[in-house]
């Protein structure tokens, strides 16, 4: 059933291109259609594997001269985040619903972006996971370059080259490991069982996870992440926060923890404090997590302060993986989830709701446009995304950051610490962003309400995709974070086996 | 040896000379009233046949080599079997490519010269002997150069071409001198029994000239690959030459040239895992290396160390010149330097195994598939607009979709994109190099040339990005020729389709080894 995922949105992909010009329509129903057959094929998948472990649902030879497989399997984590891809899928084709120009070619990066995300969530051999790792980065230039906007074309090239450079350190480490463990298989399985030598494990693992993590967005490879995004279409910023760095520290876990677990040991020196990787990529994960707040605190771009704490909050799960117990590690999958969909509703209001209609995304100008009294929806929203962005109990941030924060102090208390101090930055810059954009106590002279009724300076009505959108967002992260065990029921199970090493 | 023999063993060679000159007859003698479109499309098409015809050839003649006495002087079947029918198909694809061209009026002997061209390009990939080798270089070399000098209104081309002769000429000039080295202090002309001479010597005996030798054989073979330093003429020749002969120059001599590499290197790791040669080898007293007899490497050692520098040298400075260019002809032939730069790691760890020749076939027969897909892209872009600048292709999706569509596979498969081919090809090879010898010398080398891909990618999209991204200038469309569409569809399906199924190619080419 999840693998269908995968096969119906390549598919999808072919027929939009295929599709003739003009009819946006239709190119703007159909990608919906598949988009949501995918989210029901997701969310099948997942309640039908609750209380399940590990399932393999496709296993052929693919390359059977160098063993390597075209393995596809769930486990909990898959499951948890290929629901949360379907959800993205969705939300992203509702956000675009007002783009134009060559809509049928959007949508057809659009779905084969979507359906590389299905394939690396659902993979289980090292180079089926590569692959379809790869067929992820092509969509994402185009999307930007095309549809994009501030910059979009430096935006979209450095996007393109962080990633491959990336995904060249995770192919020299994964070569390594499959000439190592003796060149038979690369299925994962096989790989975890391998027992590649501790001294290799050590070189090899800072090289796959770093290669990882610059899709995360981990501190100081970020800096692809806040000008891709603002140089995104609206539905590709939000798929980029949602899921593609998803995939970056799903990797980082995937493959970096689960087939290196000894690179993780310590080194047995220690070299200003630090002494082992896990050290150095904790230390760099609540790096992020300031460095990242902070910085989006002193932004003047609407969609900079969103961008630059996807940062931050992706740090989260960086220093959630490295906690390597049961409750961080779950935490940081749980984050993984929550940002997914609290980041893609940020950047649907911040870049559709609002600067389609006010074509600013500076705060200063949107200080003197009264937003919250001209588009109240929008100003609600952005109040909620924005509560569930900070933290707040009963969203699905909240749960997440204090599993991280409680695994964190269990290992090194400083960690908790620092990434405290973040979180605390973070209200900062939410509220200051959410003042400026929606609630300005600038009183608006009398001038300025007449002109707000002339027709030509009216701002165009939410529609009712921009609407369905919001509340099903909204309403994932306040379920999720009202009844957690939802998904934790799922994650746990499969965090336990994957700290344990071989899996079940 | 006799003329039965020698007929047999070169079955696919002479049904190519035989459609050479079919074509000068049709073409000369029958249609000399025709119109230039119906002449050109009957050349191609009997080319096609003729290299059809030898593809059966090399099937009815399976592993019938030639031997003179003990010595082989053309080998067959296994990888060789695999090259030879790879230069076949390839040449039939550049000639098909050649039905939709204007260039030249004198379609006949265009098709006549490639065909004994490509006849020489079956030689050295079979052959095991210094004096054939010499012969079938020159048979490709010359039949290129005056490929590339076809387009006789066009300077560039003339001028492409006399640069491509004058290096040409120099280095066949160095292998010649090389392999008269070779054999002076050997006595054989066998690679084999070169090879096994060379082996047994210690390192008083003849050394420094071997060492001569084998860089003045590598010179020659390095121009033929347009390996760093050697490279200087493909830039020019790849930009001045037709585009169908700069398509058979880009893939079918590529096919031929490391081919040949692939015999000497296979000789050299037969005599040092002795396989074929245990009984020999016996024979052979090895002297015992004193403490202060100099250290003797051999021939394996030097060849490999040469073979490494121009890999490192040809990756770096290809991928990086390659940033620079705003021709995509020429950005097409800094990015040839750069893949055979790939392919000569290859070479340099190099097992007996199938391991790695498998590797080698592999890369080489998709990147020349690749590379005339690029070529044809090219060649209709350069028509419609007369230029192959960066900006001709600006709009291009807008200006005919599926040629684009064509030239975002062909060159992100270059670029080593999953699931395209070009991915496996690089997958395969650096698996063998890492295969072929552990240590840290060729992990550090497969490093580099994966980080050298990545350099890659910005030049290739560099023109996707204008053939999508930016706007157009001009917005006509672009027609092609729908047999150049349908090849170019064909090339780019099967990229795809190879590259979704990797295994289909990889047991292709082990099917030659029963």
């Amino acid at each position: 059933m999840l693998a269908w995922t995968i096969y119906l949105s390549f598919a999808g992909a072919l027929v939009e291109a295929l599709l003739p010009k003009g009819k946006n329509a239709l190119a703007r129903w159909f990608a919906l259609a598949v988009a949501v057959l995918g989210l029901l094929h997701a969310f099948g998948g997942f309640v039908h594997g609750m209380g399940q472990g590990r399932v393999v649902i496709v296993d052929l030879a693919w390359v059977p001269s160098m063993g390597i497989h075209y393995l596809l399997a769930a486990d909990g984590i898959s499951r948890v985040l290929v629901l949360l891809t379907g959800l993205a899928a969705v939300a992203g084709v509702l956000f675009s619903w007002n783009i134009e120009v060559r809509t049928n070619e959007f949508f057809a990066f659009y779905l084969a972006l979507i359906g590389g995300v299905y394939g690396v969530f659902l993979s289980f051999d090292v180079f089926l996971l590569f692959v379809f790792y790869e067929i992820a980065i092509v969509p994402k230039y185009f999307l930007i370059a095309i549809w994009g906007s501030t910059r979009r074309e430096y935006g979209a090239m450095k996007l393109a080259l962080y990633s491959f450079v990336g995904s060249a350190m995770v192919l020299i480490g994964l070569l390594a490991a499959y000439t190592t463990s003796g060149s038979h298989s690369t299925s994962m399985i096989d790989l975890a069982h391998a027992g590649l030598p501790v001294s290799f494990q050590m070189w090899c693992f800072p090289l796959v996870f770093t290669g990882f993590a610059i899709l995360a967005g981990m501190w100081p490879f970020h800096t692809w992440a806040p000008t891709g995004h603002v140089a995104a279409p609206t539905a590709a910023s939000m798929l980029l926060a949602g899921v593609v760095m998803k995939l970056g520290a799903y990797g980082c876990l995937r493959v970096g923890i689960w087939l290196f677990p000894h690179g993780l040991d310590p080194w047995g020196f220690s070299l200003l404090g630090l002494g082992s990787w896990r050290d150095v990529f904790a230390l760099l994960a609540v790096i992020g997590i300031v460095y990242g707040a902070l910085v989006a605190l002193a932004q003047t771009d609407f969609k900079f302060v969103i961008g630059y704490s996807s940062v931050s909050h992706m740090g989260f799960v960086l220093l959630g993986l490295m906690t390597l117990n049961q409750i961080g590690v779950t935490g940081a999958v749980l984050q993984m989830f929550s940002h997914g969909i609290i980041a893609g509703l940020l950047f649907a209001i911040v870049g559709r709701i609002v600067y389609e209609r006010t074509h600013t995304r500076q705060l200063a100008e949107l200080e003197t446009m009264h937003l919250g009294r001209r588009l109240p929806f929008a100003a609600w929203a952005f109040v909620i995304a924005g509560m569930a962005s900070m933290g707040l109990p009963g969203f699905s941030g909240f749960v997440a950051e204090l599993q991280v924060l409680v695994g964190a102090w269990m290992v090194r208390p400083w960690w908790t610490i620092a990434a405290g101090i973040g979180i605390v930055i973070g209200v900062a810059y939410t509220w200051r962003a959410l003042q400026k954009a929606f609630f300005s106590d600038v009183l608006p002279t009398a001038h300025v309400l007449e002109q707000e009724h002339e027709p030509s300076h009216r701002l165009a009505a939410i529609t009712w995709p921009e609407i369905t959108g919001v509340i099903m967002l909204t309403g994932v992260s306040l379920f999720v974070g009202l009844y957690p065990r939802i998904l934790l029921d799922t994650i746990e199970p499969a965090v336990k086996a994957l700290l344990a090493g071989g899996g079940q | 040896m006799n003329y039965t023999d020698l007929f047999r063993a070169t079955l696919s060679e002479t049904a190519l000379e035989i459609a050479a000159l079919l074509v000068l007859v049709v073409d000369l003698g029958f249609l000399r009233k025709a119109a230039l479109k119906t002449r050109t499309a009957v050349a191609a098409l009997v080319g096609v046949a003729g290299c059809g015809a030898a593809l059966w050839a090399l099937q009815m003649q399976g592993s019938t080599g030639l031997n003179y006495g003990d010595s082989v002087l053309l080998a067959a079947g296994g990888y060789i079997a695999a090259a030879q029918a790879g230069i076949l198909i390839l040449t039939a694809l550049t000639l098909l490519l050649l039905i939709d061209s204007v260039f030249t009026r004198n379609a006949g002997e265009y098709v006549a010269v490639v065909l004994m061209a490509a006849a020489g390009g079956l030689l050295i990939a079979a052959a095991q002997d210094l004096l054939v080798i010499f012969v079938g270089l020159e048979l490709l070399s010359l039949g290129l150069y005056i490929l590339t000098a076809f387009a006789k209104s066009s300077g560039k081309s003339a001028e492409a071409a006399m640069k491509y002769y004058l290096f040409g000429g120099m280095s066949a000039a160095f292998l010649l001198f090389g392999f008269s080295y070779l054999y002076g202090i050997t006595g054989s002309t066998n690679l084999h029994e070169i090879l096994l001479a060379v082996y047994g010597w210690n390192a008083y005996r003849a050394a420094p000239l071997l060492y001569v030798a084998i860089v003045l054989v590598l010179t020659g073979l390095g121009f033929k690959v347009a390996a760093v330093p050697f490279h200087l003429w493909a830039p020019d020749t790849y930009e001045g030459a037709p585009a169908p002969a700069a398509a058979f120059i880009a893939s079918v001599s590529k096919v031929a040239s490391f081919a040949l590499l692939i015999s000497i290197s296979t000789a050299a790791s037969h005599v040092f895992d002795g396989r074929p040669f245990t009984a020999a080898l016996t024979a052979v007293q090895v002297p015992a290396v004193t403490a202060h007899s100099p250290v003797y490497l051999g021939f394996a050692t030097p060849w490999m160390l040469i073979l490494t520098v121009f890999s490192v040298a040809s990756m770096v400075l290809g991928n990086f010149a390659a940033l620079a260019q705003t021709s995509v002809r020429r950005l097409l032939a800094y990015s040839a330097i750069a893949h055979a730069g790939y392919i000569l790691l290859g070479l340099a760890f190099f097992t007996h195994s199938p391991l790695s020749t498998n590797a080698i076939l592999y890369y080489i027969l998709t990147y020349g598939l690749t590379t005339i897909g690029a070529f044809g892209v090219v060649s209709v872009v350069e028509r419609a607009t007369g230029s192959d600048k960066l900006d001709s292709f600006l709009g291009l999706h807008k200006r005919n979709p599926l040629l684009a569509g064509i030239l975002l596979v062909l060159f992100l498969s270059l670029a080593g994109i999953p699931p395209l081919v070009g991915f496996w090809a690089k997958f395969n090879l650096f698996a063998a190099v890492l295969g072929a010898q552990s240590g840290p010398t060729p992990f550090a080398l497969v490093a580099l040339a994966i980080a050298m891909s990545a350099v890659s990618l910005y030049y290739y999209l560099q023109v996707l990005k204008r053939a999508y991204v930016m706007p157009a200038v001009d917005e006509t469309p672009i027609k092609a020729h729908p047999v150049t569409l349908i090849v170019l569809l064909a090339i780019a399906a099967a990229v795809v389709v190879f590259g979704c199924f990797p295994a289909l190619l990889q047991g292709w080419i082990a099917s030659f080894y029963i």
